[in-house]
């Protein structure tokens, strides 16, 4: 006769959940002292309205850690990378990102939060001294302003204040051209949108001191419905339009403000358009929409970033993102850094970082720089074309000027006090 | 500044305040209501997100009036319908077919939902409904993520409306959009007449006064319920397919356009038909109009103007007390 089970937890499954958990908590340990792999931690976001830019960001970074790991690894030890979602939300990439140094044993981090996250994660950083590289966040002050600065973070992105000053000099450029005097403006309403908007017009005016904008919309963010922002811009009759909505925001708008032919009574500068995850959604693109790059495998145009562009799209089936390269370029800038110091050490890499120019494919010139005194990325190519409906959807891509853009910067800085 | 210094700041000429996005614009207003153009521009624009609007808080509107529940899942039939919608318009490029299994999908969706879940709890406390319903709007999005994925969508424009905006009277109007609204009052006359005239109308409404009378008369209750839900689906669906060319589809995408059909239902009153088509296309108008005028208060004056039907009229506009 056997005794029927009791329900709960039995002593065997007990056991054997005690030596799971001894098991988990001594893990890091044991990888810590064979000290063969090293552990690289990276948060981002995989869940939620901009999931796939979380993903894109960790399929970039396999695709690069995949190279360096063939070629010997970081200073002889292979790569492991430990990925987690964070939901996007600020508090939780902080205590993702404390958890994988404390609990999984990583010994760098990769951050690859949006804005909101990243100081969050910064300050994780400055808390545990861990080297830290920002992926994701253009917001201009986590590397302009010297509060944050510490000897420990870097920030391999492209930055909001030189976007700005790109397309305001473009734009600026096409309006003289054109005689484009009146503006209007639709952007969401928060922080990015509203900083963002507010920047592009500042240069746009310093280029073409004439340009005045007459009207401005800033629907909510995710926004389903777009009709009475494009029927009011219709009534203000601008001459060009600038916006910052991206994603699905900006397709709806587009789709929305298309059966109005707005695009054929104004010339439209939308940064984001460029984008492969708009360029390839939207159904009908229309011609001549002015657009920043974001990522876009022609430009630059030479065959390395073409190359990584088809590599991306071979191995996962869509194209890269924007968030794609910063966080390639990242692993690539780790890699360098690793092999000229001949170590893995968060210190010794920081100090090889500082001022460290690569061979990059997404450099404007073939290289890429990380600025010593600021920790940030300089030299990435950055310019602004026109769209057409189908692939390269961005045939030419007007370059941004770098020289120009120190300048501007530097003049930025001083105006926010922050040299 | 003083209070009466704000108020005289708010009220300044756009001019005087260089480009500062003004919370009031009162020229703009004013300036659009003495132009044919812009009014014609701007009503059909608020018909438009009005129209959209009553099919789905008609839905609400309807299930609440007969089975009593709150449909906090309603969103979700009209993110269904954009997606049912798509997916048939890429696979066989036909918007009418598109249209259809927009609607007969959410439909089923509709009965099958009634009948497994929500039936179960319509003696339940009000509480318990919503926890259902709640949990049916996770995993309906979730549902969305896994079959088509979680990053956004584009339906795109049927090539047949792929064409220059009709100008009527110096105004602008898109034919798709006259399409759209003529869909939706199709709708709303076919259900007004439908439910006042027809028999199962009349069978519906003596269910909704009284359905233990109904019951023992020997009609089936169970399947009017189902059919309510299903039909109110249905609509969420339609206006879910006919808003997919215009509007990115992303999971979550119901629950924005659920917050404004509540207070459509609110202001309309809660189980009126006629209350919902008056809400959807106040609200459509507030829309259009107040972001002319108040640009950055367009959403509060929504809300602000729910308040003031909510103290003067508590059932709403059309509300019956006591039903």
């Amino acid at each position: 006769m056997t005794r029927p089970r009791r329900p709960g937890i039995s002593r065997r499954s007990t056991l054997a959940l005690m030596g799971a958990g001894a098991m988990s908590v001594a893990a890091p340990w044991v990888a810590r002292a064979q000290a063969k792999t090293i552990k690289i931690g990276m948060p981002t976001i995989l869940s939620g309205r901009v999931a796939q830019l979380g993903t894109s960001s960790r399929n970039a970074v396999m695709l690069e850690v995949d190279k360096v790991n063939a070629a010997g690894g970081l200073a002889g030890r292979q790569i492991e990378m430990v990925v987690r979602d964070s939901k996007g939300q600020p508090q939780e990439a902080a205590r993702v990102a404390r958890e994988l140094v404390n609990t999984d044993g990583c010994e760098l981090l990769l951050d690859g939060e949006a804005s909101s996250g990243s100081f969050a994660v910064h300050e994780v950083a400055r808390d545990l001294g861990v080297l830290c590289i920002h992926t994701c966040s253009e917001a201009s002050s986590l590397t302009a302003d010297p509060k944050q600065h510490i000897p420990n973070a870097f920030r391999c992105v492209r930055q909001g204040i030189h976007d700005s000053i790109v397309g305001g000099s473009y734009a600026a450029a096409i309006s003289k051209a054109k005689g484009l005097k009146k503006w209007a403006t639709c952007s969401p309403d928060y922080a990015y949108g509203r900083d963002t908007t507010g920047e592009f017009t500042l240069y746009l005016k310093r280029f073409a001191p004439d340009v005045e904008v007459i009207s401005e919309s800033w629907p909510k963010l995710f926004q389903p419905d777009y009709t009475e922002v494009v029927t009011k811009i219709l009534q203000a009759k601008p001459q060009a339009l600038y916006s910052c909505l991206w994603g699905g925001d900006l397709t709806s708008y587009i789709d929305q403000a298309n059966i109005y032919a707005m695009f054929s009574q104004m010339e439209v500068f939308a940064v984001n358009m460029a984008d492969y995850t708009a360029l390839t959604v939207v159904k009908n693109l229309p011609k001549g929409i002015h657009s920043g790059n974001r990522y876009i495998k022609t430009f630059p145009t030479t065959p390395e970033n073409a190359a990584w562009g088809d590599a991306y799209k071979a191995k996962y089936n869509e194209y890269p993102t924007n968030w794609s390269w910063q966080n390639a370029t990242a692993v690539m800038f780790l890699a360098e850094a690793a092999k000229k110091a001949n170590s893995t050490d968060g210190k010794k890499i920081a100090e090889v970082l500082k001022g460290l120019t690569i061979k990059c494919p997404f450099g404007a010139d073939g290289t890429v720089t990380m600025r010593g005194d600021d920790h940030t990325l300089v030299g990435y190519a950055i310019g602004w074309g026109t769209t057409i409906p189908q692939e390269p959807y961005v045939p030419e891509v007007k370059a941004g000027d770098w020289k120009t853009i120190f300048e501007l910067e530097a003049e930025w800085k001083k105006s926010k006090g922050y040299t | 500044m003083t209070l009466s210094a704000a108020f005289v700041w708010l009220l300044a000429p756009r001019r005087a305040r260089c480009n500062e996005s003004a919370p009031v614009d009162l020229d703009a207003l004013t300036g659009c209501l003495s132009s044919s153009a812009c009014l014609v521009t701007q009503t059909t624009s608020g018909l438009i997100i009005g129209m959209l609007l009553f099919l789905v808080a008609v839905g609400l509107t309807l299930i609440f009036g007969v089975l009593k529940v709150v449909n906090f899942s309603h969103g979700a039939f009209y993110m269904f319908g954009a997606y049912f919608a798509m997916t048939a318009y890429h696979l066989t490029g036909s918007f009418a077919l598109a249209m259809l299994a927009g609607a007969a999908g959410t439909a089923i969706l509709g009965l099958i939902f009634e009948r497994v879940f929500m039936s179960r709890v319509y003696g339940a406390d009000v509480l318990m409904q919503l926890l259902v319903c709640y949990a049916f709007v996770l995993i309906f999005d979730d549902v969305v993520r896994i079959i088509w994925g979680p990053e956004f969508k584009s339906m795109g424009m049927p090539a047949a409306f792929q064409v220059m905006p009709l100008f009527i009277a110096g105004g602008v109007v898109p034919p798709y959009y006259l399409l759209l609204i003529g869909v939706a009052l199709v709708a709303a006359i076919v259900l007004g007449i439908g439910l006042s005239r027809s028999r199962i109308g009349k069978v519906i409404r003596a269910a909704a006064h009284n359905p233990g009378m109904v019951s023992a008369l020997g009609i089936n209750t169970g399947l009017i319920y189902g059919g309510v839900f299903a039909l109110g689906g249905m609509l969420a669906g339609l206006a879910g397919a006919l808003a997919a060319p215009v509007r990115s589809l992303t999971p979550g995408m119901g629950f924005s356009v659920l917050i404004e059909s509540f207070i459509v239902t609110v202001i309309g009153g809660m189980g009126s038909i006629v209350g919902a088509l008056v809400g959807a296309l106040l609200l459509g108008l507030i829309r259009s109009f107040g972001s002319l005028g108040f640009p950055l208060f367009t959403e509060g004056l929504m809300y602000l103007f729910m308040v003031i039907v909510l103290v003067s009229k508590p059932t709403g506009l059309f509300g019956k007390e006591a039903a």
